[in-house]
This record gives structure tokens, sequence and C-alpha cells, in this order.
């Protein structure tokens, strides 16, 4: 599913036009990408939750040539799967 | 201070096209969708945000870590996510 089928999906179970479920969406992304980028958390409720974890800098090694390299420090996102989600997937697995 | 739906929710209300009750509504069916399309199996992708997967994972001999005992992990479904390359450098710079 992309994001313009969530769409025309979000249109059709609500009843609102495509204009409107096309803003919903997209403010609903923006928030999130938002939230992420000033380094906050994310949690929604039997959905997952998101979190930026920060990584310091160091001195690393290139393995191949053994060459010093300056790691910079870094930002991540990471999500976890929420306890509805995980079992709603986990109950529909083949076999 | 933490993203969650309530956030979401007063984000889109400020948009003046739905009232409250709406807003709540349409919210909520955006993850129930997405919730829906991944308990089939299928992989949701966002652009610009990411994308959520649904992995397959074997049946695995694992351990106990407390008593260090050994068991077998069941095989399982999971959902994994991969944020996209335009975010992670967002989050990473921060803006």
């Amino acid at each position: 599913m992309t994001k313009s089928q969530l769409i025309e999906e979000l249109a059709k179970a609500e009843g609102i036009t495509i204009k409107q479920a096309e803003i919903a969406v997209n403010t609903t992304f923006e928030s999130m990408e938002q939230a992420l980028i000033r380094g906050e958390r994310i949690e929604i409720r039997g959905f997952g939750s998101f979190k930026v974890k920060k990584y310091d800098g160091y001195q690393g090694r290139n393995p191949k040539t053994g060459e010093v390299i300056n790691v910079k420090p870094k930002k991540l996102p990471f999500f976890k799967v929420g306890k509805e989600l995980k079992e709603r997937v986990n109950a529909r697995k083949p076999d | 201070m933490t993203l969650t739906k309530a956030r979401i929710v007063e984000n889109l209300f400020a948009k003046d096209l739905f009232t409250k009750t709406e807003s709540t509504e349409i919210v909520e069916t955006i993850f129930e969708i997405m919730k829906q399309t991944l308990e089939r199996g299928e992989d949701v992708l966002i652009s610009g945000f990411g994308k959520f997967s649904v992995k397959d994972k074997n049946e695995r001999r694992g351990r106990n870590p407390q008593t260090g005992e050994p068991i077998i992990l069941s095989s399982r479904r999971v959902v994994t996510f991969k944020c996209s390359g335009v975010l992670r450098q967002k989050i990473d710079k921060g803006i």
C-alpha cells in the first residue's frame, strides 16, 4: 500500500473527498516527521512508538585499508511495534 | 514532549476542515487502515517518511538469558520499519 492508496481508502471509509483525505494523511505524517526532527518521541497506542537515538562520534578504522577515520556523531530513528499491532500481525502468520 | 494521537488530532482540527470529533475519527481510521494492511501481510510505503514491512521469521533455537536454558522460539511474523533516506537526513541534521 502506498500513501495515495491510503488516501483513497481513508476517503472511502470516512465519506470525505480525496483532497480532504490527502490533507488528513499529510498532516499526520508531517506531525510525525516534525516530532522526530525535534528529537521527540512518538507514541501511537496500538500501533507503535518511534524514538531518535543519539550516537557520539568516534575514531574508527576502515576495515579494508586500516586507515583511521573520524565517524561523526549521528541521530537515527527507531520504531517499536505496539502490542496490538504485533499480536494482530502474528495471529495471521502462515501455517 | 511526546507526540501522541491527541496532538495529531489537534493539528488536523487546526486545518479548519473537520470538527474535533471528525478529526479524532479520521486519525484513528488512518492508523486502523495501516494496521489492517499489515495484518494482511502487505507493506505500507509512505514516500518521504518510510516503509512498514511484514517479515516472516523461522523457528529458531534460543536461550533463556536468565537461566541459560535452551528453548525453541516458534516461527513468527513481525513488523519492521525502514526510515526514508530523506527523513533520516532531516533527523540527523535536526532541520
